[in-house]
């Protein structure tokens, strides 16, 4: 692919970005995601508009479906939020899955150590446990990341795997449930350990932390000065410490807020969902939260909306598991959006035009 | 302890090292030309599975090779395309290259879970070679493709340090206005670097699926891909010392099992976080180390380039 291919197109830096062109870019990127992941459903000679028919049938098309979605959508609102304040920064932190694995430790920790604690109680202690055991995973990797240049997409992303395998260790030994028959399972929590739910629904509590956490992020982002500061340390690290502020601090703290986040998005699904501590409690929730961090601009309103949509993805997933799909189609679906948001950014602050190129 | 459970340890040491050392190498070419390629999970999964459905299909582990090899450069040429023509962010390109290359994986293998391989790359010890004490039993009792893999080393460093085209493809990691300058093709180059290094993450993959552990189980890879971009920083993005780093950390992978046969207590779950752990640890000694010597990351990588503004 020589130079010779691209003389006749070419991008040309744009004077100003229309908000239309802003909110195109994402909007096309899940269409264009949609079309090329059909390509390798109709493959396996399915119809891809059926299919995603079918997924959209079981996400949206019935009240049990859209409260699942929304479900769903809570441990992926919760840690997309906390990624959106990293990648600010220009802090990969892609451990989010792990982070909220720690979180639902420090939970159960708090749920198993004083089970008979009122809800009162015992609620914001599994709230307080989770968010620090969460943080304080975030923060382990920051602290090379702020003094030695560590990279910390690497360390975070390894310390998932570590996190996964405590929990795993924890289930089958010191917390395994007597009564389980040897199922990886910790013992069932006591009342005061579950969040209450909206009616019959399985929709829980973890909802208004959500919006609660989303809307205090846009008065910090907009109207404080740290969030200020985390705004300037993000676009040029040089700058904000020519402006005396504390670059290293904010790392620190900002990595310990964006996996305390994910710890009480762990927190949230073992008190509300599981109702105990066992393998497997996230789908890859942490890992879907990078793409809705991204695909929302990192715009914590934006993110409240693409997390019900990627919600109402992982229950379509599960929807087409009986027609004899991988659970992981889903996440070739958010991967190819993923490339299409990525490769679309250029879109933003170019334009491509056709013809000789001016002035080089 | 005997002797035997130490030789066998590093032997196996060598088998486990080896779709990461795969994998690193590709790396080394890719971040040597100034692009940063986080999607070798993704494309290693792709290789696997990959390798695993035509050697089924063909009753040939070489045909399945080469179709992984060319499964991970398609995957590697999307990367090409988002980073170098669109000057994506190369961090997050990267990543929806293991997400996507992760959920196509499953999507491709969903039937092959647990279905056995009979054509699988064996153990051939080399006449002469494999007789040398120690040696011998470490190095030269293993399959085709860990022979392979001694050859490209030796390759890929003569490539890099001893040929123009090397000097060339380093100068674009470093300074790619330079380059361009000089009259090298910076984006042919780049785009012939990224692709290259797929293709060996492909090959790291199918060393998993037809080697090390003849099987498709999803997620198969377990984070090797992202233990080799972690052993390029370790191995100063020399294909030597990566070779050395791989060695240590097949050899850590394989410490669990060794442990239990010489009856020493600790969970499994401990044994399997050690590679993590280790990899963690190694990368905050090396990443401090270089800021002391004056071995340092290619001055360009992740960084796009563009034409215009130079």
């Amino acid at each position: 692919m020589g130079n010779g291919s691209f003389s006749r197109w070419h991008f040309e830096k744009r004077e100003t970005t229309s908000n239309l062109v802003l909110v195109m870019v994402p909007v096309l990127s899940v269409v264009i995601g949609l079309i090329f992941t059909g390509l390798f459903i109709a493959l396996t000679g399915k119809d891809p508009l059926e299919v995603y028919l079918l997924m959209f049938d079981g996400a949206f098309g019935s009240a049990y479906g859209i409260s699942e979605t929304i479900v769903k959508s809570i441990p992926l609102l919760i840690c997309a939020l906390g990624l959106s304040i990293a990648f600010r920064m220009q802090l990969w932190n892609i451990g989010a899955e792990g982070q909220l694995y720690m979180g639902a430790f420090g939970a159960t920790w708090a749920a198993l150590t004083f089970p008979d604690w009122p809800a009162y109680q015992l609620l914001p202690a599994m709230m307080v446990a989770g968010f620090l055991a969460g943080g304080l995973w975030g923060l382990l990797p920051a602290i090379p990341r702020a003094y030695f240049k560590v990279n910390e997409t690497i360390t975070t992303l390894l310390m998932n795997y570590i996190a996964i395998l405590w929990v795993d260790y924890l289930v089958v030994g010191p917390w395994k449930d007597p009564k389980s028959f040897n199922f990886p399972i910790s013992p069932q929590f006591t009342e005061g350990a579950i969040l209450p739910t909206l009616g019959t629904s399985r929709i829980h509590m973890g909802l208004v932390f959500g919006v609660v956490v989303a809307l205090l992020l846009y008065i910090v982002l907009n109207y404080t000065r740290w969030g200020f500061e985390i705004r300037v340390s993000g676009e040029s690290p040089a700058a904000a410490r020519y402006a005396g502020m504390n670059y290293v601090k904010n790392i620190l703290l900002v990595m310990f807020i964006s996996g305390g986040l994910a710890g009480l998005a762990g927190m949230t699904e073992v008190s509300a969902i599981t109702q105990r501590l066992q393998h497997g409690i996230s789908p890859g929730y942490g890992y879907s939260a990078i793409i809705i961090a991204w695909l929302a601009r990192l715009h914590p309103a934006a993110i409240v909306l693409v997390s019900v949509i990627f919600g109402g993805m992982l229950v379509g997933g599960y929807s087409i598991q009986t027609s004899g799909f991988s659970s992981t189609t889903v996440s070739m679906l958010q991967g190819a959006i993923l490339f299409f948001v990525v490769g679309g950014e250029i879109f933003v602050n170019y334009r491509l035009v056709r013809g000789e190129k001016g002035g080089k | 302890m005997e002797q035997s459970i130490w030789l066998a340890l590093l032997s196996t040491g060598v088998v486990a090292g080896t779709p990461i050392l795969f994998a690193a190498l590709g790396e080394i070419l890719t971040e040597r030309a100034g692009i940063l390629n986080l999607g070798v999970e993704g494309m290693m999964l792709v290789g696997a599975v990959t390798g695993f459905m035509v050697t089924m299909s063909t009753h040939n582990q070489w045909m399945g090779l080469l179709m992984a090899i060319v499964a991970g450069g398609l995957m590697a040429l999307i990367h090409a395309f988002l980073s170098i023509t669109l000057r994506a962010n190369q961090v997050v390109s990267g990543l929806a290259l293991t997400i996507f290359g992760t959920g196509l994986s499953g999507f491709l293998g969903k039937d092959l879970i647990g279905v056995p391989l009979t054509d699988t790359f064996k153990p051939i010890p080399i006449a002469g070679l494999s007789e040398i004490p120690w040696i011998g039993d470490i190095l030269f009792k293993h399959d085709a493709l860990v022979y392979i893999s001694y050859g490209l080393i030796f390759i890929l460093w003569f490539f890099l340090y001893r040929t123009k085209t090397g000097l060339e493809l380093r100068a674009v990691g470093e300074n790619p206005a330079a380059a361009d300058a000089a009259g090298i093709n910076v984006f042919a180059i780049r785009y012939a670097c990224v692709i290259a290094g797929g293709m060996l993450a492909g090959a790291a993959g199918a060393y998993l699926s037809l080697a090390y552990a003849p099987s498709w189980l999803e997620n198969m890879t377990a984070g090797r891909g992202w233990i080799a971009v972690a052993l390029v920083i370790f191995g100063t993005w020399n294909p030597l010392r990566a070779f050395l780093g791989s060695f240590f950390f097949g050899t850590i992978d394989v410490m669990g099992f060794t442990m239990q046969t010489i009856g020493i207590q600790i969970p499994s779950f401990f044994l399997k976080m050690l590679p993590y752990i280790f990899t963690i640890a190694v990368l905050i000694v090396v990443t401090r180390e270089t800021k002391t010597r004056r071995v340092a990351s290619p001055e360009a990588l992740s960084i796009p380039y563009n034409r215009e503004e130079r």
